[in-house]
């Protein structure tokens, strides 16, 4: 069943047209990525989700329902994570998460408990003494303490240590052992890459890239270090290379994933005494997105 | 509209409600017993029947009029009429800003720092936020209300009788609620805290305005004010109740309005556009005073029309100062002070008075964003860079002292303005701007006072306001209630002779600038000794 799905959303605000038809759809049990540069479109679509922003054109749909109509029926059963947390200065940290856990309707006060000792945060203290980080566990703690079926983060880990970072991970990990759905917007891609199942690429707007992890990765390229015996004349005019840098016998180059095959059969004829190739990382491809345009800036 | 849209609505009720426990308990307390404590002085500062008609003429004066509204029942005054008279329309101004301050800190402030997105991910309703400010602020107007109905009828004095008494109460907790409700439009119409604000307040500022004019000029003028509707009860005389449903009536449709609004737009959005700003800093904001003046220059343009504007109400009386004396033979003798100071003059000092005070207030604003900026932490991004704190402080000091001789030029001329239109022998306008300027010393022992305590002990600002208000009280009723020369003594405005109808003492200014120069010095230092606060 698809948990979220959205279909031809558009949002203007004004001039600035901050989401163009965009399509998505999440099904239950997936961990999905939602990655884009900052001012992409992200958190319009979340609060969309949200039901707090209405759409020009399209649909958005949690657990089938639509999402500004039935809001409250949905947001008893999602969890949210703001990128950016601000808090009532007056209050504490402990007063906040109860009183979000309180309007979700639902009490689990063993799992707050053992959430604040995992984030280690100090719940006694007044929200306008907390740091950036501080005020993150805080939202982080009151959307993880209610039982939800779908968590929606956005940026949700920016302003955490490492420590705590892999404490968010370990959390969104166990989610996804309980089948829960998590929709997770990011601009980190090693966040993204190691919890998602599937992700989608927006850029000004627009999806770009959408697919699993594996399915994207056959876009991207393999880089290689390479040492021969003999020199390989015009090596730059094989299909599928790019980037090619040379030192005396030692290359260095990307290889689009297509076409791995050919040019590995090509190299091989000038004797081999090293090889080195690095995975496909999805940074390649973020970063050729990120680019996109060329010339804007 | 569906019941969804107000979910959980009586939650964040309480939330409110506890975010508030100290703040609303202290306004409603502030306002309640300073009516009871002045309700109750008025029987011990007149106690002979000669005293209460002597006044009660004073209140039939235009000028007084057009203060404090009109006097009603002055053929027969009461204790209960003169308090009621005298204090209503001051006290409603102050309930009016605890509203204003109260909806726009639950609604646009929350939404506009992103608290209210968190809030709305829950289940929550699309109104319920608005719902819960209206229920809460509603409540309090309430509470208000009745505290102050039943205290004032507890007192026991004779002409204060329960209906009336709870008819006082009513008369603020409705001007409460309407100011609650004009807030709850504005933070709909502007994505901006401070604007939300500004524009209720410059609202309020109309509603007196109008209300001065028509209770001078058109009683039609004056029922279109929120002010003038409730003033117009005649509390422990007449006891109308209708302006009261009148007003309350105003204010439930003010509100469906908001709400209505509020369904329509979105999260964190105005509904009047912003405009885009300028891609370079100009040159003049490329320094620290710049970028001061550039962070107060609206709320600086605002206050100075404010003044003028004033200024220019309070003058336009002045032509029929002259007409209802030269009608009167009594009253000069009762108020002639000295035979070759006219009249009119004496109203020049009376108003002066005032509107120095009110003056004070732009200025406090404007040295105590130097505060404020600090706490926000955006002073390290001056400090952090080659900009001394002195350069800092300085900036808005300067800013400061300059608003307070603007404030005070600008009031003195909207009031020579008004007054040379409508006066058959005009007062110079010299005349007005020495009793005007006469005051700047003592506004600059307040701005001193301020930067002493932004130098040393930042969180204890609130003082400044504080004694702002008791100068306030001490100067305006002073005027009425004859109170101890001790009391005035403990402000510098008691130390500023009131031209033209005393003598201009030298020697006291001097003082007082002295003394205002040294609490700068002495704040300076503090301030360059300091930790800068830290917020996390």
């Amino acid at each position: 069943m698809a948990v979220i799905e959205i279909k031809d959303l558009a949002k203007n605000f004004g001039e600035v047209q901050a989401l163009d038809g965009i399509n998505l759809e999440v099904q239950e049990g997936e961990v999905y990525g939602y990655i884009g540069p900052n001012g992409a479109g992200k958190t319009t679509t979340i609060r969309i989700l949200l039901g707090i922003l209405q759409a020009d054109r399209g649909k958005a749909t949690v657990f089938g329902r639509d999402a500004w109509q039935d809001a409250v029926e949905i947001h008893k059963r999602i969890a949210y994570v703001p990128g950016e947390v601000n808090l009532w200065p007056n209050l504490t940290g402990g007063e906040i998460i109860d009183l979000f856990v309180q309007l979700r309707g639902s009490n689990h006060k063993s799992r707050r408990e053992e959430l604040i000792a995992r984030f280690d945060l100090d719940p006694s203290k007044k929200c306008r003494s907390y740091s950036k980080g501080n005020r993150q566990k805080v939202a982080l703690v009151a959307a993880f303490a209610a039982e939800a079926d779908l968590y929606l983060l956005d940026e949700p880990s920016s302003g955490l240590d490492p420590l705590m970072e892999k404490v968010f991970q370990e959390c969104i990990t166990e989610f996804k052992e309980e089948g829960k759905t998590v929709f997770l917007s990011s601009h980190i891609l090693s966040e993204v890459e190691k919890l998602c199942d599937k992700l989608s690429i927006i850029r000004q707007g627009k999806i770009i890239e959408s697919g699993s992890l594996n399915e994207l990765q056959h876009l991207t390229r393999t880089r290689m270090v390479l040492e021969t015996n003999e020199e390989i004349p015009s090596l730059n005019d094989l299909k599928g290379i790019h980037d090619l840098k040379k030192q005396n016998n030692t290359y260095s180059f990307l290889v689009d994933t297509a076409e791995l095959d050919q040019v590995i059969q090509h190299i091989s004829k000038f004797g081999v005494k090293k090889l080195e190739s690095s995975p496909p990382k999805l940074e390649d491809v973020f970063m050729e997105h990120y680019r996109g345009g060329g010339g804007e800036s | 509209m569906q019941t969804s849209y107000f979910h959980n609505s009586g939650r964040l009720s309480r939330l409110i409600l506890r975010r508030d426990r100290l703040r609303i308990p202290l306004w409603i307390i502030i306002i309640t017993a300073l009516t009871l404590v002045i309700a109750f002085a008025y029987t011990n500062l007149f106690t002979t029947q000669q005293e209460i008609m002597i006044y009660a003429e004073t209140m039939r004066n235009p000028a007084m009029t057009a203060m404090m509204g009109p006097g009603y029942g002055l053929d027969n005054y009461t204790y209960g009429a003169m308090m009621a008279h005298t204090m209503l329309v001051f006290t409603a101004l102050a309930v009016a800003i605890m509203s204003i301050f109260l909806v726009a800190r639950h609604t646009r402030r929350d939404e506009e720092s992103g608290r209210i997105e968190m809030i709305r991910s829950l289940p929550v309703g699309r109104l319920s936020n608005l719902t819960a400010t209206i229920l809460a602020s509603f409540t309090v107007n309430i509470l208000l209300a009745l505290l102050t109905g039943i205290g004032l009828f507890l007192l026991g004095i004779e002409s204060m009788d329960l209906q009336g008494s709870l008819l006082y109460g009513a008369s603020l907790g409705a001007a409460g609620i309407f100011f609650a409700a004009v807030t709850a439009l504005f933070v709909q119409l502007t994505a901006n805290t401070r604007n939300a604000i500004g524009y209720a307040v410059i609202f309020l500022g109309i509603s007196y305005l109008v209300r001065a004019l028509g209770d001078v000029s058109s009683e039609a003028l004056s029922l279109l004010s929120p002010l003038g509707l409730i003033t117009r009860t005649q509390v422990f005389v007449n006891n109308y109740w209708w302006p009261l449903l009148l007003t309350v009536a105003a204010a439930l449709a003010i509100t469906a309005l908001a709400f209505k609004l509020n369904s329509l737009r979105d999260l964190e959005a105005g509904l009047l556009p912003a405009r885009s700003g300028r891609k370079t800093a100009s040159s003049w904001l490329k320094n620290p005073l710049g970028l001061a003046l550039k962070l107060q220059r609206t709320s600086l343009i605002a206050w100075a029309a404010g003044l003028f504007i004033l200024g220019a109400s309070y003058g336009s009386v002045f032509g029929d100062v002259d007409a209802f004396l030269e009608s009167v033979e009594m009253y000069r003798e009762i108020f002639i002070i000295a035979e070759d100071i006219p009249f009119v003059e004496q109203f020049i000092a009376t108003l002066m008075s005032v509107i120095a005070l009110i003056a004070t207030a732009p200025a406090l604003i404007m040295i105590l964003k130097v505060k404020s900026e600090e706490k926000a932490s955006r002073i390290e991004h001056l400090l952090s860079r080659a900009v001394s704190r002195k350069q800092v402080m300085g900036s808005y000091l300067l800013i400061s002292l300059a608003a307070s001789l603007i404030m005070l030029l600008l009031s003195a001329a909207g009031m020579w303005t008004a007054a040379a239109a409508v006066m058959a022998d005009p007062v110079p306008l010299s005349l007005f701007l020495k009793s005007a300027l006469v005051y700047l010393p003592a506004i600059w022992a307040l701005i001193g006072l301020t930067v002493l305590i932004i130098g040393y002990k930042p969180g204890a600002a609130l003082f400044s306001w504080i004694y702002l208000g008791y100068s306030f009280l001490v100067i305006y009723l002073g005027e009425m209630l004859q109170i101890p020369d001790w009391l005035s003594g403990l402000t510098p405005y008691g130390y500023v002779p009131k031209i033209p109808i005393e003598e201009i003492n030298i020697p006291a200014l001097i003082i007082l600038t002295i003394i205002s120069i040294i609490l700068m010095a002495a704040g300076f230092r503090g301030y360059r000794q300091r930790d800068i606060q830290l917020s996390g």
